[in-house]
C-alpha cells in the first residue's frame, strides 16, 4: 500500500493499531485467568 | 514582462525538472518514513505583486459556488476597507495593505491539511489533485478542524440550527476534474494567479525571485510553511505586512499530534500489564497478612493451652505432694494414736475400731481434691 | 388533613427546589432557541473562535473534575487503599454524571448531535486525537454506568445480576485507569495540533501530561470538595461506616492532591525549560501564567499540606476548593484565553449570557439527579442485604 501524505499514513496505520488495542484489552484479562487458574484461592 | 513569457518559463521548468523532484514540503512519520505529498498535484500561485484589488475573484468565486449575493455589489471596493475574512458566504477575500498591497486569501489547500488531520469522521481529505475536500455527509459539527486550522479559514454555518456545515474554498475541484480552471484562477486580469503543479509553480516562482532582483521577498510563502500548501505567494514585502503570518513554522500538522497518538497504544498495552500486578502484589501481601495473623492466632492459642496444661500440672503435682503429706501425717497420727492406745493397753478400753475409721476416710478425702 | 398540606407545600417549595426549578426553565428555553436558531443565535462563537465556554467549561472541566472516580476505585481496589471504599460510590456516582453531563452538553455544541455515533460506528478519523477523546469518553461512559449498576441493582433487589457485575469489579476498575489516562491526556493534546493560536507558555509538547496529571488531583479535589457538600446536605444519608472513613478519606486525599500537585509544579517548570520561555514570564501573560501555577497550584498545594499535616479538615476542604477553581482556570486558559492570543482584542471570545445560562442549567441538572440518586439508592451508605459483601 502506498501512501502520498502523511495524514494517509496515519489515518491507516492507526487505524490498525486501534483494533489492536481492543484485542489486547480483551486478551489480557483472559491470559490472567488463565495464567492463574490453578491458583488455591 | 509578457504573458508568452511567462508561460514559457514555467513550461521550461517543467520540462527541464519534472515534477516529482521538486522541493516539496516533506512529513516524516515517526520511523523516519518521508511523505511528498501526491505527485503532479495542482496548486495556484499567487503573486500579490500584480494584484489590484479589483475583487473579481471574489465575484467569480461566488458565481462558482452559487452563494448568495453580497449586500454590497462586487465592484464596490469601499469594501477594501475593512480587513476581512472567509465566512459561510465568502470563501475568498482580497485584502488591502499598507501602499495598496493587496493579498488574496482562501483555503491553502496543505500538503498535510491541520484540518483533515483533526477531523474525527475523516469529512475532510486531501484529494489527489491537491484539493483539500470537505464531505458535508459526515461531518458532526464539532469545529475542531477550524481550531485546528493555522490560517483561520474554514467558517461554519452558525445559524442553522439542524444541518451547520463546515463552508471553505473546494479549490473548484469539480472545474479542475472537467480540466478546466478554478473561477478565480480563470478570471484575474492580471495573471496575479497562475494554476499548475504545485512543483513546477515553485520552480516558476523560484525564477520570478530570481529574474526581478529587488521586487521579490526571496520566500515563497507556502512552500514549506506547516509542511507545505498547495496555495502559493511571492510577495514584494514582507509577508507579516500582507496578513499572513511567518511564526507558523514547518511542522506538519500530523507531526505535531503524532507524540501524543503514538502514546496512546502504548498505555493501552502497558497499563492493564502494571495495574495487575499492582493489585496482584496487594492482593498477596493481603494473604500473607492474613496467613501471618492466622498463625499468630493458632500460636497464641497453642500458648495459652500449653500453659494451662502446665498449671494444671503444677496443681497435680502440688495436690499429690500435699496428699502424701497428708497421708504420711495421718499415718504418723494414726501410727502416734496407735501408740498411745498401746500404752493405754494397760487400760481396759477397746482401742481398734478408731484406728480403722481414721483410715477408712483418707481415700475418700483424696479423691475429692483431684478433681 | 388540614395541617399536612401546609407542610407539604412547605417541603415542595424549599429555597433550593424554586431556586431549580427557575434554572431548568430557563435552560429549556435555551434547549428551544438552540435547536430553532441555531447555535450562532445563543452562543457568542464565530468562525475565529469556533470552542467556547460550552467546550471549555461543559466539556474540558467536567472531564476533569468527573476524574475522582477512576482515583477513587483504583485506589481501594487496585492499590488496596481498602478503607476509602466508602468513598468509591459516591465518586463512582458523580463521574458517571459528570461523563454523562459532558455528553449531553456536546449535543448543544456539536452542529449536528445526533451523529456524534459517527466517528465510533461510521467513519473513523483514527489520525484524529478528537477521535481518541470520542472513543474513550463513550467506552468509560459505559464503564462508569456499569459500576454504577450495582446501587440500582440494589436499590431494586436484582441480587443474581449485582453478584455477577461485582465479580468484574477489578477489570472494569483497570479499564477506568486506561481509558481515563487516555482520554484526560489526549484533552489537552487536542491543542497540540495548534500551536500558532495557544500562547507558548500554555502549549507544551507536554501538553497531555500536564491534563494527565492535573486530572488526578482534580478528581482528588473535587471527592473532598462533594464529600463536604454531601455532609452538609445529605448527612442523615450516611451510615456509620461512611462517616467514620470519611476523616480518613479527606486527609489521605488531601496528602496525595498535595504530592501530585508539587510533581505537576515540577514538571510545567520542566515545560518551561525544555521550550526556553523564560523570557515570557516577565509579560502581562507570564504574570497570568503565575496566577494560574503559583496561586491555584503551588499555594493550594501547601494548604493540603498544612491540613494534612495537622489533620486539620478545614484547611483540606478550603484547599480542594481552591484547587478546583484552579483546574476550571487552566482549562479555561488553554482553551480560550490563552487560545487565540494573538487576535486583536475585538475578535476575542466572550460568552454570552445565553451561553453561560445553558452551562448553569446543565450543571445544576447534574446537582438534581445526583440528589435524587443519593437519595433513592445505596451511595453513601451500603444496602443491610449487602453489607458484607465486598
Amino acid at each position: 500500500m502506498e501512501f502520498f501524505t502523511l495524514h494517509d499514513f496515519m489515518t491507516y496505520s492507526k487505524g490498525i493499531t486501534y483494533l489492536i488495542m481492543g484485542g489486547i484489552l480483551v486478551f489480557m484479562p483472559l491470559y490472567w485467568l488463565y495464567l492463574t487458574e490453578r491458583d488455591d484461592d | 514582462m509578457d504573458i508568452s513569457r511567462r508561460k514559457f518559463l514555467g513550461c521550461m521548468a517543467a520540462a527541464a525538472l519534472g515534477t516529482t523532484t521538486g522541493a516539496t514540503g516533506l512529513a516524516h512519520a515517526a520511523s523516519g518514513k518521508e511523505f511528498t505529498g501526491y505527485p503532479d498535484s495542482f496548486g495556484v500561485l499567487h503573486d500579490s505583486t500584480r494584484c489590484i484589488g479589483c475583487r473579481k475573484c471574489e465575484q467569480a468565486c461566488n458565481q462558482v459556488n452559487n452563494l448568495d449575493p453580497p449586500d454590497k455589489p462586487f465592484d464596490d471596493l469601499s469594501v477594501l476597507d475593512d480587513r476581512r475574512r472567509t465566512d459561510e458566504t465568502v470563501y475568498t477575500v482580497v485584502n488591502k495593505f499598507a501602499d495598496n498591497v493587496f493579498a488574496k486569501i482562501q483555503c491553502n489547500h496543505c500538503q498535510e491539511p491541520a484540518c483533515a488531520s483533526a477531523c474525527f469522521v475523516k469529512a475532510l481529505y486531501k484529494d489527489k489533485t491537491g484539493a483539500v475536500v470537505y464531505d458535508e455527509s459526515l461531518c458532526v459539527g464539532c469545529r475542531y478542524c477550524m481550531v485546528a486550522c493555522p490560517f483561520n479559514i474554514p467558517a461554519f454555518t452558525y445559524f442553522d440550527p439542524l444541518t451547520p456545515k463546515i463552508t471553505k474554498c473546494t479549490m473548484c475541484l469539480p472545474l479542475i476534474q472537467e480540466g478546466k480552471l478554478p473561477g478565480c484562477v480563470d478570471i484575474c486580469p492580471k495573471e496575479a494567479l497562475t494554476f499548475g503543479r504545485r512543483a513546477d509553480l515553485i520552480k516558476m516562482a523560484r525564477q520570478r525571485i530570481a529574474k526581478n532582483p529587488g521586487q521579490y521577498v526571496d520566500h515563497i510563502y507556502g512552500e514549506h510553511e506547516m509542511g507545505g500548501t498547495a496555495w502559493l505567494y511571492l510577495s514584494g514585502i514582507p509577508f507579516n505586512e500582507i496578513g499572513m503570518r511567518e511564526d507558523l513554522g514547518t511542522t506538519s500538522a500530523p507531526e505535531l499530534t503524532a507524540g501524543p497518538l503514538a502514546a496512546v497504544p502504548i498505555v493501552v498495552g502497558l497499563w492493564p500489564v502494571f495495574l495487575t500486578g499492582v493489585w496482584a502484589i496487594n492482593k498477596r501481601k493481603e494473604k500473607i497478612a492474613e496467613q501471618e495473623q492466622a498463625a499468630a492466632v493458632q500460636a497464641a492459642e497453642e500458648q495459652a493451652a500449653q500453659e494451662k496444661t502446665k498449671a494444671l500440672e503444677a496443681l497435680q503435682q502440688k495436690l499429690t505432694k500435699e496428699k502424701e503429706t497428708a497421708i504420711a501425717a495421718e499415718v504418723k497420727k494414726a501410727l502416734d494414736e496407735a501408740e498411745e492406745k498401746a500404752r493405754q493397753a494397760a487400760a481396759p478400753d477397746d482401742t481398734t475400731t478408731d484406728t480403722d475409721t481414721a483410715a477408712d476416710t483418707l481415700p475418700d478425702d483424696s479423691g475429692k481434691q483431684e478433681e | 388533613m388540614s395541617q399536612e398540606t401546609p407542610i407539604a407545600r412547605k417541603q415542595y417549595f424549599t429555597p433550593f427546589n424554586v431556586i431549580t426549578g427557575v434554572i431548568l426553565v430557563i435552560g429549556l428555553v435555551l434547549t428551544v432557541l438552540r435547536f430553532t436558531k441555531g447555535i450562532g443565535a445563543v452562543t457568542n462563537l464565530d468562525n475565529n473562535n469556533p470552542w467556547g465556554l460550552w467546550i471549555g467549561f461543559d466539556l474540558l472541566c467536567g472531564v476533569a473534575l468527573a476524574a475522582g472516580g477512576y482515583m477513587t476505585s483504583s485506589a481501594c481496589y487496585i492499590f488496596g487503599l481498602k478503607k476509602y471504599h466508602s468513598a468509591v460510590r459516591p465518586a463512582i456516582l458523580t463521574a458517571f454524571l459528570g461523563y454523562a453531563l459532558v455528553v449531553f452538553a456536546l449535543h448543544y455544541d456539536v452542529g449536528r448531535p445526533w451523529r456524534l455515533p459517527y466517528p465510533i460506528f461510521w467513519s473513523q478519523g483514527t489520525s484524529s486525537l478528537l477521535f481518541e477523546v470520542g472513543l474513550c469518553v463513550f467506552l468509560y461512559l459505559t464503564v462508569l454506568f456499569i459500576e454504577w449498576t450495582p446501587a440500582a441493582f440494589e436499590w431494586l433487589g436484582f441480587k443474581k445480576i449485582r453478584g455477577v457485575v461485582v465479580r468484574l469489579t477489578l477489570v472494569l476498575t483497570i479499564f477506568g485507569v486506561v481509558l481515563s489516562t487516555l482520554h484526560q491526556s489526549s484533552l489537552g493534546a487536542l491543542f497540540m495540533i495548534a500551536p500558532s493560536k495557544l500562547h507558548p507558555l500554555w502549549y507544551s509538547g507536554y501538553l497531555h501530561v500536564y491534563f494527565f496529571i492535573s486530572s488526578m488531583f482534580a478528581g482528588l479535589s473535587m471527592v473532598i470538595f462533594e464529600g463536604t457538600l454531601a455532609h452538609r446536605w445529605l448527612h442523615h444519608k450516611m451510615d456509620d461506616t461512611h462517616l467514620a472513613e470519611s476523616d480518613g478519606v479527606v486527609l489521605g486525599f488531601g496528602r496525595a492532591a498535595s504530592f501530585i500537585m508539587m510533581g505537576y509544579v515540577g514538571i510545567k517548570i520542566i515545560g518551561m525549560a525544555v521550550d526556553n520561555e523564560w523570557h515570557y514570564l516577565t509579560t502581562g501573560w507570564g504574570a497570568w501564567f503565575l496566577v494560574e501555577l503559583v496561586g491555584f497550584v503551588l499555594l493550594p498545594a501547601i494548604l493540603f499540606s498544612m491540613g494534612a499535616r495537622e489533620k486539620n479538615l478545614t484547611f483540606i476542604r478550603v484547599a480542594a476548593v481552591w484547587a478546583v477553581l484552579g483546574i476550571v482556570l487552566n482549562r479555561l486558559n488553554v482553551s480560550l484565553i490563552a487560545f487565540n492570543w494573538h487576535l486583536p482584542a475585538a475578535d476575542r471570545y466572550v460568552p454570552s449570557i445565553m451561553e453561560v445560562g445553558t452551562t448553569i442549567f446543565i450543571v445544576t441538572l447534574g446537582v438534581v439527579v445526583y440528589r435524587f440518586i443519593a437519595l433513592k439508592m445505596p451511595i453513601l451508605h451500603e444496602h443491610p442485604d449487602y453489607k458484607e459483601a465486598h
